[in-house]
């Protein structure tokens, strides 16, 4: 039970909401440091990053092997805890915010479970969080429409390619209707071409669902094509050495890659990446 | 296909005619007496002289008498087709009922046999769930297990006897003891491996999902688990098998695979004694076929068959 005290502490954090900022932010992260204790002694995954996303943004990390891009996702979900620093999930700890199944997570290997079909490899979430049989039915079909796999519904994982494979595992992660997913080099074994197939159709779910996406990349130009922002790591330790707002529009078709914004966009990463280095 | 079968023909037909031959020597002392007794000239005529010369030597000297070595009731070794013609006589030849059925004396371990094989299945896997869950159990459980596999199942197996039968316990339930004794061991290891084969990020998708460990457990780890359970339980069921052999040697048990071999070594049977080895198997190939199918169709309907 809550006191009248407590009740009129929330009513008047309430009374505040209207002068709130426009854009809500989805994950904030301040002075976030992440130290691993191994065997050769500490290793700084992390250190001092300071970052904000917004609702419905769609942010890739883009960085050199090591920079702690991974460390970074895994944290956001509350796989790994930060050392010091304040990490935020929908106003949230990142373990408050799995706990209100606030974001899907997308491993780089699509990781299905190789027993299960489709449609019960996409339910499992659902299962596990409960939903009712006719729920978890219907939820599996809209995702799977979403990402075009109808009709795959009773094949098992390994009668599928790796590009219809890593679908299924977005459709697993988009099933419960998380608003934040966290993809970690999703498309990274994939051929370019199954990669551009998958970029454009990522785009356009995510401008349908409004989602925020934190996509973790090697690639510039899909970090480019993909992204509202790009944050450039650099590693040892590893930090954020730029954050690019990407002056691209919303609607973006492939030959958007020849524009000269594109090129531009791609040029000051690279020089982000570059600079990165030359600190070493 | 063909090519396999006839391989496999050709590797058989060896192996009975390499048996046929070593029967020769082997058996020729018992063979020239025989042949003696029966008014035959032996060479060298002496009883004394003939039991210095390997059995070789007295087989080139006397190859007209090579083709008795086929045919005798007690030989040292018995031929291929007296083994196949007591396996015939005292399975189909007899009623089941009958206390020379070799059916109903296969029966009498495969029951041992498939209880010991259950019992020590559930042990194993419940053992594994308690040692992949549980640290102190992973730490204390485990060099028990490995320690027990290196006492001598003969050494352990009069004891287990003398201790149930103490207690009132006789016949079958010890039998079935020292057989889960032997296939439980197997299940342990086999389900561990098989339980913790789930990778990081398939254990970390289930705590994404914040997915509770029982959630894990069915959800995950049981399912990644079968393929190693098989492979273990195809081990399992043939140690059981002997377990519940050994189980009927020091009991002096009348019935029963291990109580035929008993037998025929105390008589002489030489013949009912590889019969009774054939019996046994034979079944034991059959046990770990039916546990193969059984993981074709199970793997095969969850989509895990290779
Ligand atoms: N569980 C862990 N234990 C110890 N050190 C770790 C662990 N995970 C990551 N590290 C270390 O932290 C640093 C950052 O690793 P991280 O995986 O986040 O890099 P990354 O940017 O994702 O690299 P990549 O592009 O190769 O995936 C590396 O030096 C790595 O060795
Ligand atoms: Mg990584």
């Amino acid at each position: 039970m809550l006191s009248q005290d407590e009740i009129d502490g929330f009513a008047e954090e309430g009374g505040v909401s209207p002068a709130a900022p426009a854009r809500e932010v989805a994950i904030s992260a301040r002075d976030v440091s992440l130290v691993f204790q191994t065997g050769d002694g500490p290793v700084q995954a992390l250190k001092d990053v300071t970052l904000e996303i917004g609702k419905g943004e769609f942010v890739s990390f883009i960085g050199p092997s090591g920079c702690g891009k991974t460390t970074f996702l895994r944290a956001v979900a509350a796989l790994e805890h930060p050392t010091s620093g304040q990490l935020l999930v929908n106003g949230m700890t990142p373990d408050a915010a799995r706990q209100a199944r606030a974001y899907g997570y997308v491993f780089q290997a699509a990781g299905l479970y190789p027993w299960r079909t489709i449609a019960k490899n996409v339910s499992l979430p659902l299962e596990i969080m409960g939903f009712s049989k006719e729920e978890q039915a219907s939820r599996v079909a809209r995702v799977l429409e979403m990402v075009e796999l109808t009709g795959f519904e009773k094949k098992f994982p390994w009668q599928l390619s790796g590009g219809m494979q890593q679908r299924a595992s977005i459709a697993r992660a988009l099933a419960f209707d998380a608003d934040i997913l966290l993809m970690d080099e999703p498309f990274g074994a994939l051929d370019e071409i199954v990669r551009d197939r998958l970029n454009e159709q990522l785009l356009a779910l995510w401008r349908r669902t409004g989602k925020t996406i934190g996509f973790v990349t090697h690639s510039i130009p899909e970090a480019v094509f993909l992204s509202t922002k790009i944050v450039v790591m650099s590693p040892r330790p590893g930090r954020i050495t730029d954050v690019i707002d990407s002056p691209l529009p919303p609607e973006r078709p492939l030959e958007i890659r020849d524009s000269p914004e594109f090129i531009e966009v791609a040029h000051r990463v690279r020089e982000g990446l570059r600079a990165g280095h030359l600190d070493e | 296909m063909i090519r396999n079968a006839l391989a496999v023909l050709t590797v058989v037909a060896g192996l009975v005619a390499l048996w046929y031959f070593a029967a020769m020597p082997m058996n020729i002392h018992t063979a020239l007496t025989e042949a003696e007794r029966a008014g035959a000239v032996i060479d060298p005529p002496s009883a004394a002289e003939r039991r210095d010369l390997g059995g070789v030597g007295l087989l080139l000297r006397n190859p007209e008498h090579a083709l008795a070595t086929f045919g005798q009731e007690r030989p040292r070794l018995p031929v291929p087709h007296q083994v196949v013609e007591e396996l015939w006589k005292t399975t189909v030849g007899v009623r089941v009922t009958s206390k020379r059925s070799l059916v109903n004396h296969g029966w009498v371990t495969l029951s041992a046999t498939l209880l010991g094989f259950g019992i020590g299945t559930l042990a194993g896997i419940a053992l594994a769930v308690g040692i992949v869950h549980n640290r102190a159990m992973d730490m204390s459980v485990m060099p028990w297990a490995i320690a027990s596999q290196t006492i001598p199942i003969l050494a352990i197996a009069p004891m287990i006897i003398v201790v149930l039968n103490s207690v009132g316990l006789q016949g079958l339930i010890p039998k079935a003891m020292i057989s889960a004794y032997l296939s439980f061991f197997p299940v342990v290891v086999g389900m561990v491996a098989g339980l913790r084969s789930p990778d990081t990020s398939q254990i970390d998708l289930m705590h994404t999902y914040s997915a509770s460990p029982s959630q894990t457990f069915w959800k995950l780890r049981l399912p990644a688990s079968l393929p190693f359970l098989f492979a273990s339980l195809k081990v399992g069921v043939a140690a059981s098998l002997i377990g519940a052999i050994v189980g009927e040697l020091p009991t002096g048990a009348v019935e029963g695979l291990g109580a035929r071999l008993l037998a025929g070594s105390y008589y002489g049977q030489t013949i009912q004694i590889w019969s009774a080895l054939f019996g046994a198997a034979i079944l034991a190939a059959a046990l770990v076929a039916i546990v193969g199918l059984v993981e074709r169709l199970m793997l095969g309907r969850m989509g895990m068959a290779r």
